[in-house]
């Protein structure tokens, strides 16, 4: 492409942009009435609740320890090798492989 | 700074620890709540919603900025970037109060995220005096200190805890925030009589009350282990120990605080009218 | 039968640290019932708070990994790492900055490739959610430059701006787990732009050469050399999906002219 093409294809594709945005703009962003609570964070001044129990077992944070006892969605997820051949992981059937029996 | 009304104290009615799950039922209608509480930490962002709704409630409530990390009660030295973010947040907010805890969060380069609890020794004085003095002097303000909930004593405490805390403010000029569920749920788990603990407290020195719901455990020896979660109502003997310190100490400024299981605005908003009840009561007497 | 009774003992915030962070630890023997009998049970409740407060903290962090690995999964996974990698800082909002890394160098979820990704992927959000507000340049801005005034502009980009490039379908996996009725995700590559309209951070893919683009006009790229930059790596680069993006996301601040 030529400098010349080029700095049209950008023109062009700029103005493209600037109609997307303006026309298509704004899914109704509402203000600071919404939420985003999950991505807020928290610090208080509270003890957790309930029990003295948690975090005082022994065996429970050994990290060889630790084994995947169930699984959540990434049981549904099921991720087949790549069009170049590497394998992907994180199928169904790998998840099932590592399972305790 | 906000340009916004300025409250310069809290005013003597319940106000609540205020959860961005309730923005919209706060704004419209706060009904018995005539305040609110922050926790310092959760505003030291740099910008986006939380800094945007603080700005709006700060517009028609007065602010408490409560915090819960500067590890006051700490060993080591306080967090010089905390310190800087706390004044970068109290001088863009002026809040009406601000004030922190007789406690420890931070050790080495840690911070553990709980209020950890620190023996009453002439040492351990000493280093929450020059804790205290270090932050008000950056605020150019006076803070209040709050008495904490224990789970347990320490052997080579000398002080008694409202001696201590006493003792802290005559060195340091600092106001005192009165816990009434910690000072239940102390004198439970320690054995010793939360009307007798109000009794030593200064409380001329108090200028705000907190009020929150506990959990009930036991220890090793079958003895009662209550744990302050904020998870629930205040108990009918927490409403009376207040009802003790009001008669006491005459009305001020109560909290609700409801940190975990945080429950829909109508039924925080009745426990800030049961506090509201509570201070009319003392009001009317006073005004008698 | 009677003891003697347990003597005075200093308890310094290193040996209460120790012991409250491994329970294999014994309590510290300063801590007292009011009977001076040791605390015992009474110092779990410390154990207890630290470990649930910063699991939950982890939690809310990473709702969707949370989702993927099932929440007992995560609690078990929060424990070890919080132990590992307790805080360096009181803002909790921030908390976990090391928990995508943690997660790659678990041999028990190395079969689950894309964990990592979706949790640096969620760390991006919430820095994006705290990001400091500026004012977004109006689209028509850019008209108004000469198709070779544009080529030579800059830009400045928000700092709620966040790129991640990943093998994995990260955009998609995140979009099944917090949408409901959105797909499955199929096996691709995708690049991550995130941005925040206004307070809620929003993932999108690019297109090709999109991130390449982005990040040059964030390394101070003219406009004209990250075209040339993105076009190299894709000549199907498609510019004006990349810039629709980053417009509909507010996250151009300001046009720099060549003077």
């Amino acid at each position: 492409m030529s400098n010349t093409a080029k700095t049209f294809a950008v023109a062009g594709a700029v103005a493209a942009a600037m109609t997307t945005a303006l026309t298509g703009a704004a899914s109704a962003q509402s203000k600071e009435k919404c939420y985003g609570v999950s991505l807020a964070g928290q610090n208080d001044c509270a003890a957790g609740p309930g029990t003295t129990c948690a975090g005082t077992s022994t065996v429970d944070y050994q990290g060889n320890a630790w084994t995947l006892v169930d699984a959540g969605t990434c049981a549904s997820i099921d991720l087949p090798a790549l069009a170049d051949g590497t394998e992907r992981k994180g199928s169904l059937e790998a998840l099932d492989r590592d399972l305790p029996a | 700074m906000l340009d916004t009304p300025t409250f310069t104290h809290l005013p003597l009615k319940p106000g609540v620890g205020y959860k961005p799950q309730h923005f919209n039922d706060i704004v419209s209608h706060a009904g018995a709540v005539g305040w609110l509480e922050i926790h310092a930490e959760n505003y030291m962002g740099d910008g986006g919603r939380p800094l945007a709704q603080l700005r709006h409630l700060a517009e028609h409530f007065p602010i408490s900025v409560h915090g819960v990390g500067m590890s006051i009660g700490g060993e080591g030295d306080l967090d010089r970037d905390h310190l800087t973010r706390l004044k970068h947040l109290i001088d863009w907010l002026n809040p009406a109060s601000f004030s922190e805890h007789l406690a420890w969060s931070t050790h080495d380069t840690e911070f553990y995220n709980d209020l950890l609890p620190l023996p009453y020794t002439n040492a351990t004085l000493a280093r929450v005096c020059s804790h205290i003095n270090q932050v008000q002097d950056l605020i150019g303000r006076k803070m209040l200190l709050e008495n904490p909930s224990s789970y347990l004593a320490f052997s080579e405490s000398t002080w008694s805890e409202p001696g201590f805390l006493k003792e802290v403010s005559k060195r340091t000029g600092c106001g005192l925030l009165l816990d009434v569920n910690n000072v239940f749920v102390s004198a439970t788990n320690l054995d010793f009589s939360p009307q007798g603990y109000i009794d030593q407290y200064p409380l001329d020195l108090v200028g705000e009350i907190h009020l929150g719901g506990h959990d009930e455990d036991e220890d090793d020896h079958g003895h009662p282990l209550l744990i302050d979660s904020h998870g629930r109502e205040v108990v009918d003997p927490v409403w009376a120990l207040l009802d003790y310190a009001l008669d006491r100490a005459g009305p001020l400024p109560l909290l609700i605080e409801w940190d975990n299981d945080v429950p829909d605005w109508p039924t925080l908003e009745a426990e800030a009218a049961r506090a509201a009840s509570a201070l009319a009561r003392v009001s009317t007497e006073v005004a008698k | 039968m009677t003891t003697d009774p347990l003597p005075i003992a200093a308890v310094d915030q290193t040996a209460f640290t120790r012991a409250m962070m491994d329970a294999a630890v014994d309590t510290p023997k300063g801590l007292r019932d009011s009977q001076n009998r040791p605390a015992g049970r009474r110092f779990n409740v410390y154990r207890n708070n630290v470990a649930v407060s910063l699991t939950e903290a982890l939690m809310q962090a990473f709702p969707v990994v949370t989702k993927l690995l099932g929440e007992e999964n995560m609690k078990g996974l929060a424990g070890i790492f919080l132990r590992a990698h307790p805080p360096q800082s009181p803002l909790m909002m921030f908390y976990g900055d090391e928990f995508p890394e943690f997660l790659a160098g678990m041999a028990q979820l190395s079969h689950i490739g894309y964990l990592p990704d979706v949790a640096r992927l969620e760390q991006m959000m919430r820095l994006s959610y705290h990001a400091a507000d500026t004012a977004a340049i109006d689209p028509a801005a850019l008209g108004a430059l000469t198709p070779e005034a544009l080529m030579e502009a800059r830009v400045s980009v928000a700092p709620t701006v966040h790129l991640l490039r990943s093998p994995w379908p990260v955009v998609d996996i995140w979009r099944f787990n917090m949408i409901d009725g959105a797909p499955k995700p199929q096996a691709s590559a995708q690049d991550v732009l995130i941005t925040r309209p206004e307070f809620d951070p929003q993932p999108a893919a690019l297109p090709p050469g999109g991130a390449t683009w982005i990040s040059a006009l964030m390394g101070g790229e003219t406009i004209g050399q990250a075209f040339e930059v993105a076009s190299q790596e894709n000549n199907n680069f498609d510019l004006s999906a990349t810039l629709a993006l980053l417009l509909q996301g507010g996250a151009l601040t300001e046009i720099h002219r060549k003077d």
